[in-house]
């Protein structure tokens, strides 16, 4: 996938952890910087100007969370939290700072490889393109017609909404309250429930089977997840 | 005779001496105005030279110019305030003595009677509680304090000390100095107005401080001093087995009665005991066919068997058929060498009537010394014993009238056909069924009236008194005769009777304390069954306290009654001193409650309380003593049961270790099989890798990529056990879908399902219920994971929801092999597996977590056989 040798900067405090991506990634034709701690990172971001940072949080000096948000003062680098935290106070807390995705430590290569790409393509994508695409999921902004499988279906203001939201960040966890606040507005940022109603009958109408869906994935305690 | 200490008097000798107790110094004066406070002050101020941390609890200085000078130079502890009818009254703060801590505390006045409300009534019993608690103590005494010379000093002086302290206090003082002045130099002092004398009282006291009564106080109190330092000089010799003077093995025994001149004797053998140097015992008799239902006079006979306790002696009550016989059967079984007994009061023909105890007991004595001590009258009348039916005595004689009046009357319808000598039978019969049934008043009233309605009635010439044969006065005379004597030994038959259930009740009541005792397996059985029988027997309500790290606390108590905090310190005070405490006792006797202290051979196991249902009712001294044997089988319960509960513990602490040791070595087996299967596929990869095909290579990396998997779930496992057993788990809830609850738990299955059959049946219209909504993803895992594992890949799963009263109903259906009913409520336990099949593997921790999340959602979960084969696991979750 690396077209254009694309640069990646891993900052885990771990040699291991860090010998284990250099010869996963090297070997996909990226070009691996390491760094060790929370300084480092910074440094190196100005430094080696990397395409897409791998970033633990449990750094020796500064938190993860801190770099992540020094580093969206200035740049909109995209940013892969890899942690051994899995409470989802760490991982909203994670995103909310701008990280665009977050795994848990032990991963599979290939699950970070896809949300690499999911990242990468952010950069590309342009912001307004009038027709989304996600596996059988066919919306038309221009006109507001939203097909599944070649049939249309009829949705809410409310569904038209999320779901374009997660069309738009198809790959990417978007959390419940960034849901919240685009779709309903900041009052209703702790409606949980209303969302939920809203996903379920969403769910209904595009999954075909709404019991194991395909489409909206749920990330338990964090958000939702398009997958194409 | 071995010449070897006597090993009483050595103990003795080491708990007054060796123990942690303070040592106790009383200044003893013969009157106020000798000087005992300075003598104090004085001695205190050398101590103080000495290096000791003095300080002073009480003092009275009355003002005196040199006594204040004293004080000054001494750390005085502020006193307690007590209130009492609107005059602020202060006393010597105990507490804030014992906190202080200091090495010597000087108290003044040491017979003085506290405010009411206070701890204790007197204030030698807070000096006993500072000397408990290892602090010496310099106290001051006249002379005429003393409980033994109480009297004597009344009868020399004139005056009646109310302030006494019993005898054993002094005997207890580790010193005694003697404070001398000769009565001329007193009485200057006097009329210099440097005695204090307060001046309510001052007529009073120019009257007691007369050369005379000085004199005989002076001497008194030196005598006293001498009595001691001569029983120091025995003790001395009997601790180190130097033969002396002394009569060896004395033992007097003193007869209470009702009597409110027993007390008197009771002094009196108090100081013949102690010249004697002699033990001694205070008896009361109760006889069986005449028990004491007066309650004042059994308080009389309580108050005198507990002044004889304070005044040194053993106090005991015992039951019998006569006084002389009782007696003498003690004093012969205990060494009894001389009895003391009151000099009776009766007149003279009452004696001769019913035999005098006094006479009987010398007549039966044998080689025991009888003293007879004479009585002075007129201090106070016996209360004479009313009749033992105290309630209603005249419907009573009124039936017995009654009954007399009916035998008349068949005697009037069958006379013409019957001998008169066969008539009075009827009399007869009505004189048994008034002895019987009305008592012996009535049956003599019965006796006299059926004599007289005979001659009346039935005996020609009929109405009048007048008999025309003499042959009936022999008649009327025996009917009289053989009247009395049955009225008398029916009466005592039916008396006897109901003593003896009386005391059967006591013992019945008893026995049934031990046969629910043995019965009972815990604690709280124990308890339970203690305070229903005490409070059945007692008609009383009951507490039992028991200690917890060292300090009491309400374990049980009868239904409706919860003890307060006053209570409680009632309680922790016996418990602590390992007396007696509250009503009824010396220690804190305005409380509501007497607390006894739970003693075994071991130690105190706790403390009983009991409370009277309604104020002013005290208990009988034979009450005490049954409430005495109900407290050691009580003590011996608790204690029992408090080492069955221990044993228990120590065995749930066996069964804990065992546990640990299955965790470790499930840990370490589940930790080691996947790191061995990655070690060897790794190790196989690198070794081989030239000869390894495709497939082989293929097999080996995804066997690791499983086993790792594996590895990672059970860390995670062990980390959410950990988090649910110290409590640190938080919810977080939210309304949420169990639709989409299900479905994302099947998803992180994800792979582990491989194409098993899973039905989901959830309504559209499902309400959304409040969980965490991760956590509860996690049980969904752990539930549908062990129904894959245990169910055949070709059957179906499961999952369903229902709502039902309020609750959510999720339901995950196997048709695998089924748990054994055994098991059913087991598998949620930590580390209980399943033993089939063998090819399965986990921890046994998924089910366990699982049971912990859902029981902190407030909900449960259960395992219940399918019909037609397999498992149901229902997780039941609240809607709010």
């Amino acid at each position: 996938m690396a077209d254009s040798n694309q640069r990646i900067l891993v900052v885990d405090d771990e040699p291991p952890i860090r010998r284990y991506l250099r010869a996963a990634l090297s070997a996909q034709g990226f070009t691996i910087y390491e760094a060790a701690s929370g300084q480092e990172a910074l440094n190196a971001v100005i430094a080696d100007r990397p395409d897409i940072i791998i970033l633990d949080l449990g750094l020796p000096d500064i938190d993860g969370i801190e770099v992540t948000r020094q580093l969206r003062e200035w740049s909109q680098i995209p940013i892969i939290i890899l942690s051994v935290r899995e409470a989802e106070q760490d991982k909203i807390a994670a995103l909310d700072a701008g990280a665009d995705d977050y795994l848990t430590k032990p991963f599979g290569t290939g699950e970070l490889m896809a949300r690499m790409r999911v990242a990468l393509r952010r950069l590309t994508s342009k912001p307004d393109e009038p027709i989304l695409q996600v596996g059988g999921l066919h919306m038309d902004i221009s006109r507001r017609i939203v097909s599944v499988d070649g049939d249309q279906i009829t949705l809410t203001p409310t569904e038209y909404e999320i779901l374009r939201l997660l069309m738009q960040n198809a790959g990417k966890v978007i959390t419940h309250h960034h849901l919240l606040r685009q779709v309903w507005g900041t009052a209703y940022e702790s409606e949980m429930h209303i969302l939920r109603v809203n996903i379920s009958n969403l769910r209904r109408k595009i999954e075909p089977d709404p019991a194991r869906p395909t489409y909206i994935h749920t990330e338990p305690g964090v958000g939702y997840r398009l997958k194409g | 005779m071995e010449l070897r200490p006597d090993p009483d008097e050595l103990l003795k000798h080491v708990e007054s001496e060796e123990t942690q107790r303070g040592k106790l110094k009383i200044f003893l004066g013969y009157v106020a105005g000798v000087g005992k406070t300075y003598a104090m002050l004085e001695a205190a101020h050398q101590r103080k030279e000495q290096g000791w941390d003095v300080v002073v609890g009480y003092i009275e200085t009355h003002k005196r110019a040199e006594t204040e000078e004293l004080l000054a130079g001494h750390e005085v502890l502020p006193r307690k305030q007590a209130e009492y009818h609107n005059v602020t009254l202060t006393e010597l703060d105990v507490d804030a003595v014992i906190r202080r801590r200091p090495q010597l505390v000087l108290v003044d006045e040491f017979a003085h009677t506290n405010a009411p409300g206070s701890r204790h009534p007197k204030r030698f019993q807070d000096v006993e509680e500072i000397l408990d608690a290892g602090i010496d103590v310099y106290t001051t005494l006249n002379i005429q304090h003393l409980e033994s010379l109480n009297d004597i000093v009344a009868q020399v002086t004139g005056v009646i000390v109310r302030e006494t302290i019993p005898d054993r206090v002094i005997d207890e003082a580790s010193e005694i100095e003697v404070i001398d002045l000769p009565p001329d130099e007193l009485l200057v002092r006097l009329q210099e107005g440097k005695v204090y004398i307060p001046e309510q009282a001052s007529r009073a006291l120019q009257k007691f401080f007369r050369k005379g009564n000085l004199t005989a106080l002076r001497e008194m109190s030196l005598r006293r001093a001498a009595e001691r330092v001569d029983d120091q000089m025995r003790s001395y010799m009997q601790t180190r087995a130097i033969s002396g003077p002394w009569a060896a093995g004395e033992r007097l025994l003193v007869c209470i009665s009702p009597n409110p001149l027993a007390e008197k004797l009771v002094r009196t053998t108090r100081r013949l005991a102690d010249e004697l140097n002699a033990e001694w015992v205070a008896v009361y008799v109760e006889i069986a066919s005449k028990p004491e239902n007066n309650p004042a006079n059994r308080e009389r006979i309580g108050r005198t068997l507990q002044l004889a306790e304070e005044l040194g002696a053993k106090s005991l009550t015992l039951a019998g058929r006569s006084i002389h016989e009782v007696v003498l059967d003690y004093a012969r079984r205990n060494n009894i060498t001389k009895v003391v007994i009151g000099k009776p009061l009766k007149p003279r023909w009452q004696e001769i009537i019913k035999g005098s105890v006094v006479d009987q007991l010398i007549y039966a004595s044998g080689d025991i010394d009888v003293y007879v001590i004479s009585a002075q009258t007129g201090l106070g009348k016996p209360i004479i014993p009313s009749d033992w039916q105290p309630h209603r005595p005249i419907g009573r004689y009124l039936s017995s009238i009654g009954l007399v009046a009916l035998s008349t009357l068949l005697g009037i319808v069958v006379r013409g056909n019957l001998e008169p000598a066969n008539l009075v039978m009827l009399y007869l019969a009505s004189v048994v069924i008034s002895a019987i049934y009305l008592g012996r008043g009535p049956s003599l009233l019965a006796a006299i009236a059926g004599v007289l309605a005979f001659d009346f009635f039935l005996v020609p010439p009929y109405l009048t008194l007048a008999v025309s044969d003499t042959q009936y006065l022999i008649t009327f005379s025996m009917l009289l005769v053989v009247s009395l004597v049955i009225s008398s030994l029916t009466a005592q038959g039916r008396e006897q009777a109901e003593a003896a259930i009386r005391r059967e009740a006591q013992t019945s009541a008893l026995y049934n304390l031990g046969r629910d005792l043995t019965s009972a397996t815990d604690l709280a059985d124990v308890s339970q069954i203690i305070i229903a029988n005490i409070g059945h027997a007692f008609g009383r309500e009951v507490a039992i306290f028991l200690p917890e790290n060292g300090h009491i606390r309400p374990f049980a108590s009868s239904p409706g009654y919860q003890p307060g905090e006053n209570e409680l310190a009632v309680a922790a005070w016996a418990f602590e001193h390992d007396q007696p405490a509250g009503r009824g006792t010396d220690t804190l006797p305005a409380a509501s409650l007497r607390c006894q202290p739970l003693k075994t051979a071991n130690g105190l196991v706790g403390v009983l309380g009991i409370r009277p249902k309604e104020l002013g009712s005290f208990l009988t001294p034979e009450q005490r003593q049954t409430l005495a044997a109900f407290s050691n089988q009580a003590a011996l319960a608790i204690e029992r049961a408090s080492l069955a509960e221990q044993a228990q513990q120590a065995e749930l602490l066996q069964a804990t270790e065992k546990l640990q040791t299955a965790l470790l070595n499930s840990i370490s087996h589940d930790l080691r099989t996947p790191l061995v299967a990655i070690t060897g596929a790794l190790s196989a990869l690198d070794d081989n890798n030239d000869t390894l095909d495709d497939t082989s290579r293929r097999a080996l990396i995804e066997n690791a990529h499983n086993e790792s998997e594996r590895l990672n779930r059970l860390v995670g496992n062990l980390l959410n056990m950990t988090r649910i057993e110290s409590g640190a788990i938080k919810l977080h809830l939210e309304l949420e879908d169990i639709q989409d609850l299900v479905g994302t738990a099947l998803e992180q299955l994800g792979p582990r399902l491989a194409n098993r059959n899973i039905q989901v049946n959830i309504p559209a219209d499902f309400p959304l219920a409040p969980m965490d909504f991760t956590l509860m993803t996690q049980v969904l895992v752990n539930v549908l994971d062990n129904a894959v594992k245990y169910s055949p890949a070709d059957s179906a799963i499961e999952v369903s929801a229902e709502l039902r009263e309020e609750t959510v109903h999720i339901h995950v259906a196997d048709r695998g092999v089924g748990i054994p009913p055994d098991d059913l409520s087991r598998v949620f336990d930590k580390f209980y597996r399943v033993q089939r099949p063998e090819s399965v593997s986990g921890t046994g921790l998924g089910l366990s977590i699982s049971k912990g999340i859902v029981e902190a959602h407030r909900g449960t979960i259960h395992a219940r056989a399918r019909e037609n084969g397999g498992t149901v696991i229902t997780i039941e979750l609240p809607l709010s």
